[in-house]
């Protein structure tokens, strides 16, 4: 594995975020945080939809519900960021492979309709619940910033961890890829009958896939909200993120794992530009919408998918 | 006593109308085998478009409602130009985020529109009053007219020429286009009456509830345990599933917040899915549109 130069690609794309901002870099710092938990989401949706070719709507699920747990941890029960963050992200995927193994016995359009539903039937229930807060949702004291230095400090702190995270999930979907269970899911999403009639145990891969995808996506949603010490329904199941997870995928190409990054770096400097334009601000869902239907119309395969027919021996460095 | 079978009586009226918005997107499905992501925009381009109405031009409510079905007819065979067409006979994920994309577009320009503060359209209907409990005269008028509707529905695709084909297409689009048939423009046809359906639905619920541009989301959410209730494709299954819904929020309401029932069906939702992929009304029972 430490041979094939595209271990070292990733390597190099992580130590890019690491190190380009530091000191008073603060504006570059906040931009190449959301690039960071854009590339997180992205990747980790990619296993299920770009691998095993299932379409999850609700991945922003893993995201928010990561974030309450975290801060109810944390400002409920007086934990520490570090546990707080790793039992976020266990609770979380256990709660994936649960109802994974419940939904994933569906196929294709009936799984999509339920992960529609599960965002739904999440924010209502997190919406009614007293113990985080109900509408109002829960809100952490500044002082927990002091364990971690003071507030400046925490924030560059949480800003590497998001990066390690970030690392983490590329390095996650390259090995998955590698794989057998990564061959398994690729020949899910070519033709499921086939993999299930050559042994391919379908359910369990897809379950497994789900909630592996789950893990990352939560432990980032723990550090995202932890960093506005602030969690309320309406951002932590925001749609939004959701979808725009769905399209950075689709824009960098699905199933490949520089795909998602491109994508979501390309994306998030588009979001830059459109929330400084005075005509697009209000239209961020739109301009996704109008991006999304172009690449499923006319180039499902992304702009990976452009450059490895544009030039095929691509296919040797990257994946 | 006589509350709760006054609330499972309002329950049924309500739930009729859930019915019909469901049946918008079964039979899209029925025909096309796509699910259309875009039913919970379109129920609330209806809501919106009888709100509009009326305040522009002061008709009564139910006057509006014509325009909205030729407006809906016509949204949808748009829709079926721009998200559909190409994605016919294309694994079902691309149909997903084709609809998808065009459901963000709309609920983006209704959020810069509108904002997501709640709309809400006054009819006033002398109620139908029981002992000490009144029916609302919306909530009757609702189920009236979308009985109505179903009925038109049925006799549509039983008793014309047009609806024949539309059947035929559903059984095999192949043989159909064999046969003679204009597939692609009765596709296009379905997609307009299944968008038309959702956008009455819609219309017929703004008479019934306040409402915001983000309130599709809900109700997309109910016609999607309406339809896996009553089998996917199968929009008689869907008028039934509707009133069971209904039923059962009637039953829900007088004992807990009506803000947890959307993860009560939801649940519901679930177990149906895993336990009968067909739907509970189908079992052993082929599609009806077909």
């Amino acid at each position: 594995m430490l041979r094939r130069p595209f271990f070292w690609i990733i390597a190099a794309a992580i130590a890019l975020f690491a190190l380009a901002p530091h000191g008073e870099d603060v504006e570059l710092r906040e931009s190449l945080l959301l690039a960071a938990v854009y590339i997180t989401l992205a990747s980790n949706l990619n296993l299920m939809l770009g691998y095993a070719g299932y379409v999850n709507f609700g991945s922003i699920v893993f995201f928010g519900l990561g974030g309450y747990f975290c801060v109810y941890f944390m400002g409920s029960l007086g934990w520490a960021l570090a546990p707080s963050l790793l039992v976020a992200g266990i609770a979380v995927s256990v709660a994936a492979l649960v109802f994974g193994l419940g939904i994933l016995r569906l196929r294709g359009v009936h799984f999509a309709l339920a992960t529609i539903g599960v965002n739904e039937a999440v924010m209502a229930f997190v919406t009614n619940f007293e113990p985080w807060g109900g509408s109002t949702g829960i809100y952490l004291s500044p002082e927990l910033f002091q364990p971690l230095g003071g507030p400046a400090q925490a924030l560059w702190i949480i800003y590497y961890l998001l990066v390690a995270i970030m690392g983490v999930s590329l390095y996650l979907s390259y090995f998955v890829k590698r794989s057998k269970f990564g061959l398994g899911l690729l020949s899910i999403g070519q033709n499921e009958d086939a993999a299930a009639v050559l042994g391919v145990p379908t359910p369990r891969y897809k379950a497994l896939a789900y909630s592996a995808s789950a893990f990352l996506p939560a432990i980032a949603g723990g550090l995202y909200f932890f960093k506005g010490a602030f969690v309320q329904p309406a951002d932590a199941f925001d749609l939004t993120l959701s979808t725009e997870a769905i399209v950075i995928t689709m824009l960098g190409g699905s199933g490949t794992i520089v795909g998602p990054a491109l994508g979501a770096y390309l994306y998030e400097e588009l979001r830059g530009w459109l929330l400084t334009s005075e005509t697009f601000a209000n239209f961020q869902l739109v301009v996704a919408g109008v991006l999304l239907l172009l690449i499923v119309q006319f180039a499902p395969d992304g702009l990976m998918g452009f450059f490895y027919r544009r030039w095929p021996r691509l296919r040797r460095w990257l994946e | 006593m006589l509350g709760l079978a006054a609330s499972l009586l309002d329950g049924v009226l309500v739930g009729a109308v859930y019915g019909l918005a469901a049946m918008g997107i079964t039979f899209i499905w029925g025909v096309m085998d796509v699910v259309n992501l875009t039913h919970g925009a379109m129920i609330v381009a209806g809501m919106f478009g009888v709100y509009l109405l009326v305040a522009a031009t002061g008709v009564p409510a139910y006057t509006a409602l014509l325009p909205i079905l030729l407006g809906g007819f016509l949204a949808g065979v748009a829709l079926y130009w721009i998200a559909i067409h190409r994605m016919i006979g294309r694994p079902p994920l691309m149909s997903l985020l084709s609809t998808f994309s065009v459901n963000l577009v709309l609920i983006g320009l209704g959020t810069a529109a509108w904002g997501t503060v709640l709309f809400n359209v006054s009819v006033s209907l002398p109620g139908f009053s029981l002992g000490r409990y009144t029916f609302p005269g919306t909530h009757i008028m609702a189920a009236v007219l979308t009985a109505a509707i179903a009925g038109a529905l049925y006799l549509f695709l039983y008793r014309t020429r047009t609806g024949k084909a539309v059947r035929a297409v559903a059984a095999n689009r192949e043989a159909a286009e064999l046969v003679g048939i204009p597939t692609t423009r009765i596709l296009a046809l379905s997609c307009g009456l299944g968008v038309a359906l959702a956008a009455i639905s819609g219309a017929l619920i703004a008479t019934l509830f306040p409402f915001t541009v983000l309130s599709g989301d809900a109700y997309q959410l109910k016609s999607f345990v309406v339809t896996v209730l009553g089998g996917m494709g199968n929009p008689t299954g869907a008028l039934v599933a509707g009133i069971a819904l209904g039923l059962l929020e009637g039953l829900i309401t007088p004992f807990m917040p009506v803000s947890w029932t959307l993860v009560i069906e939801f649940v519901l939702f679930v177990i149906v899915l895993i336990a009968f992929p067909g739907g509970l009304l189908s079992v052993g029972q082929r599609r009806a549109v077909r």
